[in-house]
């Protein structure tokens, strides 16, 4: 059995920082991992023969390259849908059919609902479907598998780092607690001034509409916010703002899928946070820090797989019931 | 050592307050920016021809999810999103009449079936019952039947992309208007391509569309009426007009005599759309 604890994901999905183990709730195996690990001193001459591999012989980012494979696929078919008309996948990731079947991004349909106060009956189909889909798939895999915006904010964030390296720009960390404070915002501006407020700043839904039906000047917008975390906050928008993430982090709260933690074969080197976008969600993988043999990462998880890919050890695996080890 | 502690301290407090101040910033900033859509909506920046079957306005711009879904299955391409400039429209599907109106080649209108949220509403089902706005003759002066004049020739000239189904050339297809060229001793155009008058009288002929009586509309949109006895008349809009925009779109002057006004008949209509 794995240790996962929805209350503390939820929390920390919400803005929460994680929090230390209180003595009584890390199990004496694991403790006693734990202690081993703080008296072993060939770990450490063993991460820096491991960290100098490494940076002898950069490994490919596999699942980063499957991943922008599958994020630039779903929106190509989109495109080549309409271009094509083969309506395969017809509207925009606000709110699509495919084959026919109806599908409603989940903060989009939401500030519908808050605004308009009347759900027809299409709009409920394709707002269960896409439940269902993001709940099995892990929720806010939608972010890192499919939204448009992320992409760009991936690269602008190779660009945020190399500019970091050279001194040139810095890093303004914030507050994660504005994310769920924002999204409070935009559901309650849009029940009280009756429009749905947030998609006229989404970058998300902008930039989907965009690669479909044509650029504009909304895009400018985008461009914006692209500068602002390359210049001043690294990967701003998806942290500490995009209500979409938080909307899919509920979803995927309880997810079957997720990455799992494997405590006896980690180092501890840290590779794996700083790659993260959402770094806290990695806290456990600080030595001492882990409840359990194994940990489920929390909500905020966008499931991207860098950690899985950065891991020198495999201490950080896909995991879906049934499946062992997924997506080695 | 004990100031060295309180120094570390009051320095990481200040960076606290600091990244707690940004935070707030940047939230509200968002949020700023975002309400600053509302100005081109509250300020009636532009008023738009909305597609068949829209809310009013208000209520259309909370019910649509910008997915251009009925962009898509529009056959003549008549209705395209809004971009950025119009606020709290952003993506908001509309139709500019002049360059492509909607004529209901579609008979079905797809674009109310295609819309997932009923901001195009489904309690419409056929051209008749669509209230867009309503057609107004702007400069009378101009029109060539208030002249007394035919005419010869492309309706629109020969760059004009846009198109009519016209279905004595082919039933299901649309075609570029600048391949249909007229010949007429007295101007007749927005009379004769109206699409209400078109189902008139393929009805009086005792040919509905897709064989449905229910396809026939009780109302006429638009005549011409004699102005005096040389030959010379003008065209009046009647309570039949669904605001569609096709007269505006085939009026081969410049510009055109007959413009769509959307922002009164949805509004003060009084059935299912309002």
């Amino acid at each position: 059995m794995s240790y996962s604890s929805l209350k503390d994901s939820v929390a920390e999905l919400l803005g929460r920082d994680p929090r230390k183990p209180a003595p009584g709730e890390v199990p004496p195996e694991v403790k006693a991992i734990h202690q081993d690990k703080r008296t072993d001193k060939s770990r450490i001459a063993k991460i820096r023969v491991e960290l100098a591999e490494k940076a002898a012989n950069k490994p490919p980012e596999k699942l980063r390259r499957k991943r922008w494979a599958v994020l630039i696929a779903v929106n190509l078919l989109f495109v080549l849908s309409y271009w094509l008309d083969i309506q395969l996948l017809e509207g925009a990731l606000t709110a699509s059919r495919f084959a026919g079947f109806h599908m409603a991004d989940l903060n989009s349909a939401l500030q519908v609902m808050l605004a308009f106060k009347h759900v027809v009956i299409n709009l409920v189909i394709g707002t269960v479907t896409v439940f269902i889909l993001w709940w099995l798939l892990g929720g806010r895999t939608f972010c890192s598998w499919v939204c448009p915006y992320h992409l760009l904010a991936e690269w602008a964030e190779m660009l945020h780092v190399w500019l970091a390296k050279k001194k040139i720009v810095k890093d303004h960390p914030m507050d994660r607690r504005m994310r769920t404070i924002a999204w409070l915002v935009f559901a309650l501006l849009a029940l009280l001034t009756g429009y749905t407020v947030y998609e006229t700043i989404s970058p998300t839904g902008i930039l989907s509409r965009a690669l479909i039906y044509g650029p504009g000047v909304a895009l400018i917008w985008v461009g914006l916010l692209l500068a602002f975390e390359v210049f001043y906050s690294r990967r701003a928008w998806c942290r500490y703002l995009c209500p979409i993430g938080l909307t899919y982090g509920l979803v995927g709260a309880t997810s079957p899928f997720k990455v799992r933690y494997h405590l006896s074969s980690c180092f501890h080197e840290g590779e794996c946070r700083k790659v993260c976008l959402v770094p806290h969600v990695l806290d456990t993988v600080i030595l001492g820090r882990a409840r359990g043999l194994e940990v489920d990462i929390g909500a905020d998880c966008t499931r991207c797989g860098r950690c899985v890919d950065a891991c020198p050890t495999s201490s950080l695996t896909f995991h879906f019931p049934g499946s062992g080890k997924a997506g080695e | 050592m004990n100031e060295n502690v309180k120094k570390a301290k009051r320095r990481s407090s200040q960076k606290a307050r600091r990244r707690f101040l940004r935070s707030v910033l940047y939230g509200a900033g968002a949020v700023g920016v975002a309400l600053l859509g509302y100005l081109p909506v509250v300020g009636q920046w532009l008023t738009r021809l909305r597609p068949p079957g829209a809310l009013y306005e208000e209520k259309f711009l909370a019910a649509c999810i910008k997915c251009g879904q009925c962009v898509q299955v529009c056959p003549v391409e008549a209705i395209h999103l809004a971009d950025l400039d119009e606020g709290f429209g952003v993506g908001v599907p509309y139709i500019d009449a002049r360059a492509q109106a909607c004529d209901f080649s579609c008979d079905g209108l797809q674009c109310v079936l295609a819309c997932p949220t009923g901001a195009l509403t489904h309690e419409v089902n056929y051209p008749h019952q669509v209230d867009m706005g309503i057609a107004r003759v702007v400069n009378e002066g101009q029109c060539l039947a208030v002249q007394g004049k035919g005419f010869q020739g492309q309706a629109r000239g020969a760059d004009f992309t846009g198109k009519l189904r016209y279905a004595e050339v082919d039933r299901w297809n649309p075609i570029l208007v600048r391949d249909h060229p007229y010949d007429l001793a007295l101007c007749d155009l927005c009379v004769r391509q109206c699409p209400i008058e078109i189902r008139i009288a393929d009805c009086a002929a005792g040919k509905p569309p897709s064989g449905d009586e229910r396809q026939c509309p009780p109302q006429h949109a638009i005549k011409l009426e004699p102005i005096d006895d040389t030959g010379r008349k003008r065209p009046v809009i009647l309570d039949g007009c669904v605001g569609c925009g096709v007269c505006e779109m085939i009026c081969p002057v410049e510009p055109a005599v007959i413009v769509m006004d959307s922002s009164e008949s949805r509004a003060s209509s009084k059935g299912l759309r309002a």
